[in-house]
């Protein structure tokens, strides 16, 4: 089934490869994957859309989370939030056939963004099932291009972030792995 | 106050603050800088002769001291050199950090002379990596990958270094905190799910302590051995977690899976309660998954979350420092008095079960007047030991009746290639633990197989003056591989011989150390005798049975239960 993960991630160099390594080195596939700034410019949020059992889908948070550079990784396939993709498509149209894919666009909430005698091109945005739709019923017309962004998603919960604070170096020697044992 | 000092003086600092003393490495053209402070340095610089065994190495010192382990190499082929190492590291949760050098800033990617993109290359052959590309960065980012190594779950963590970034001068400050935000660690555990555990522990007629690798590494040999105490309950360690609870304690079953032990497998089954403290169900030790301890209950505590339900679904789940939670299982545990007389009696015949197991097919020296028997010499070295000398092992049948037969009173004593199974290992970390830990008797058991992919590392060991007993089963095979030919391909053997092994008398005597071989089993006692009583390395080179199986046996895709306790005997034809 389809999983909506949302990620809060530092904007470190590698971090990208580090999310792509861990889904394929898994073997999760990738269904769509979106990134960009946050309001943070320290911080990138991704949506990814993964295709897992449902068994695995904690476990693929879980991993996720394990991941250095990631703040949080949250699981919004079934908790509120909003999904929304773009598509562009540009479509050959007839003279005869002009009017109805403008009426269809219409419809879908689709903008027209290009228009030439050819054809048009149109976006529209949506939850990524609408838009499935709309580019099944824009086919019917005829040669079609498509463009899709890929899924965004806002949780309508704010989740609590919890970050971990400074630590003083060499605490690490102090850690669970360094502790002497007496048997 | 700061002081103006080059990137690679920079980096020794920080490493002699976290408490480095040796480094396993082997230099090259971008780490000259790096080698040229080392040269007055007081921090050991141990030259292994290949980059895969100064991974090894620094393996084998965080194995054997649960500190973290230190290797270094150069850029490109002595990068990709120390993958296998990491990967290793990675599958077994051990704390190293891996230096590299990387050529300078401006020339990356630009396919300079040895580039590699290490930093793509090892991102997943570590816990986390790093590539470093400014000088002001380097000290901090050098105690974030000791810290990282070190706490949490353990691993390998790699930070690649450009020449320039080495050379460049400036200010050193040292770092007073290292701050990463995203980098949880569990420690403490769930007061109620640990209260929930310690109910189902009262309740079980049945109940089994699995216990891993984690009791190791969380150092809780201690808490381990007051629970099992405190509710008598049996336990097996894996692989991982030899000498987690002492061999000699009377609770240690052995280890259980596919080459585990009878008693070990058979307990698994039947248990009614699996406390599984520090391990993530490992498929060389369920068996098929489905039939594995189909009626237990399971209590999984571990300190990486991604482990748990990761296999086996747990009824109560416990993410958290095993030695934290243990520590709290056992106060709760001890101030809740004595449980109820029909439990007791259950779990008197439990134990009786247990025993019936043990005494039915127990795991047992074999010996033959005419040839050394793999288990007789084990046996040997488990004399020899008496449970308290270091076992660096490498891979295949020897590391198998190795951790069925010698007996380890303590962690951090059985060093092996757990998770990964790389063959190589053996020598390289015991040089690594030897170096860590001088006055103790340090095997390295090997293969004849494994010993030759160590050969060059005799040197080192040498070079160093580190006693290490080298003992090499030598069965004329790749054992391992042989034995599922023989069992599951018709005995068709095909690409398992090893002859033209070297003679190992005149190979020490080479290397400048004494060396023997020996083939009947009246000699070989008095030359592992002499062998550990020599002041400096030996190696010891034992011909044993070379047709011999490694049993118990679990079938790929059996379930545990399921074992091949012996040969198949043979079928008498009718005439
Ligand atoms: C690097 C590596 N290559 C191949 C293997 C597969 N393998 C597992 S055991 C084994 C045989 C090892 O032979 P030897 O060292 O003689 O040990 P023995 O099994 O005979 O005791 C092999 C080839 C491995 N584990 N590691
Ligand atoms: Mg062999």
């Amino acid at each position: 089934m389809l999983q909506v993960i949302s990620l809060l991630l530092e904007n470190k160099p590698g971090a990208l490869m580090r999310v792509t390594g861990l889904l394929t080195q898994r073997g999760y596939n990738i269904e769509s994957l979106t990134v960009a700034r946050t309001l943070d410019p320290e911080l990138s949020r991704m949506t990814i859309v993964v295709d897992v059992e449902a068994a695995q889908r904690q476990q693929v948070i879980k991993q996720m989370n394990k991941l250095i550079n990631v703040l949080q990784a949250v699981d919004l396939t079934e908790s509120p939030a909003v999904v929304r993709e773009l598509v562009l498509v540009r479509i050959r149209t007839q003279q005869e056939t002009r009017t109805a894919v403008l009426k269809e666009a219409e419809i879908f909430g689709g903008r027209v963004v290009d228009s030439s005698t050819d054809g048009f091109a149109i976006e529209m945005t949506g939850d990524p099932e609408k838009l499935g739709e709309f580019v099944d019923v824009m086919r019917s017309y005829g040669e079609i291009e498509v463009i899709r962004s890929g899924a965004i998603a806002i949780a309508l919960e704010a989740k609590k972030l919890k970050l971990q604070p400074p630590v003083e170096p060499g605490a690490g020697s102090r850690g669970p792995g360094a502790r002497e044992v007496t048997v | 106050m700061t002081t103006l000092m080059s990137g690679a003086r920079m980096l020794l600092e920080c490493l002699a603050r976290e408490g480095v003393d040796c480094i396993f490495g082997y230099p090259g053209g971008v780490t000259l800088p790096l080698y040229d402070v080392l040269y007055e340095h007081h921090i050991r610089h141990v030259l292994v002769r290949h980059e895969e065994n100064a991974a090894f190495a620094a393996e084998g010192y965080a194995r054997a001291t649960g500190k973290v382990g230190v290797c270094c190499a150069t850029s490109g082929p002595g990068a990709t050199n120390l993958t296998t190492g990491l990967v290793d590291a990675m599958m077994d949760s051990i704390p190293i950090v891996a230096l590299t050098g990387q050529v300078s800033t401006k020339l990356i990617g630009s396919d300079a002379f040895q580039e590699a993109d290490t930093f793509g290359i090892t991102r997943p052959c570590t816990k986390h990596n790093y590539l470093v590309k400014r000088l002001e960065d380097l000290p901090s980012t050098i105690h974030e990958a000791f810290y990282v190594a070190a706490t949490g779950r353990p691993g390998p963590v790699l930070v690649d270094i450009p020449k320039d970034v080495f050379q460049a001068q400036g200010h050193y400050q040292p770092v007073t905190a290292i701050h990463l935000p995203g980098y949880k660690v569990f420690t403490e555990g769930h007061t109620g799910q640990i209260r929930r555990a310690a109910q189902l522990i009262q309740e079980s007629e049945r109940p089994l302590v699995y216990a891993g690798g984690g009791i190791v590494a969380a150092g809780a040999a201690g808490e381990l051995r007051q629970f099992v105490e405190l509710t008598d309950t049996p336990a097996v360690n894996t692989l991982m977690g030899l000498g987690g609870l002492a061999s000699r304690h009377p609770n240690f079953i052995s280890m259980p899976g596919m080459h585990g032990s009878y008693a070990a497998n058979m307990a698994m089954t039947n248990a009614d309660l699996l406390i599984a403290l520090g391990v993530r169900f490992d498929d060389r030790v369920t068996g098929r998954l489905a039939a594995f301890a189909p009626h237990a209950k399971v209590i999984h505590v571990d300190i990486d979350p991604a482990e748990i339900g990761k296999n086996r679904a747990p009824d109560v789940p416990i993410v958290g420092d095993v030695k934290r939670v243990l520590a709290k299982l056992n106060k709760l545990l001890a101030e809740s008095g004595a449980g109820d007389e029909r439990v007791a009696a259950a779990r008197r015949a439990w134990w009786n079960k247990i025993r019936g197991w043990k005494a039915e097919h127990p795991l047992e020296v074999v010996k033959s007047d005419s040839e050394i028997k793999p288990q007789h010499l084990m046996g040997e070295i488990d004399r020899l030991s008496g449970g308290d000398a270091v076992v660096s092992s490498d891979v295949g049948q020897h590391q198998m009746w190795a951790a069925q037969l010698i007996r380890f009173n303590e962690p951090r004593l059985w060093l092996n290639s757990g998770g990964l199974g790389s063959m190589g290992f053996g020598l390289p970390a015991a040089i690594g633990a030897q170096m860590a830990r001088p006055d103790k008797l340090v095997f390295a058991i090997l293969g004849d197989g494994g010993f030759q992919m160590s050969i060059p590392e005799l040197s080192t060991v040498v070079s160093c003056g580190l006693p290490v007993k080298i003992v090499v089963m030598n069965n004329g095979y790749l054992g391992m591989v042989r034995q599922w030919q023989t069992l599951f391909y018709n005995n068709r053997l095909s690409g398992v011989t090893l002859d033209a092994f070297p003679d190992a008398e005149k190979l020490a005597a080479a290397y400048g150390f004494k060396g023997k071989t020996v083939e009947k089993p009246w000699e070989l006692a008095g030359a592992l005798e002499e062998a550990v009583n020599e002041p400096g390395p030996y190696l010891l080179n034992v011909k044993v049975t070379p047709e011999e199986c490694v049993y118990p046996m679990v079938p790929a895709g059996g379930a545990i239960n399921e074992m091949v306790l012996g040969p198949p005997q043979p079928v008498a034809v009718p005439k």
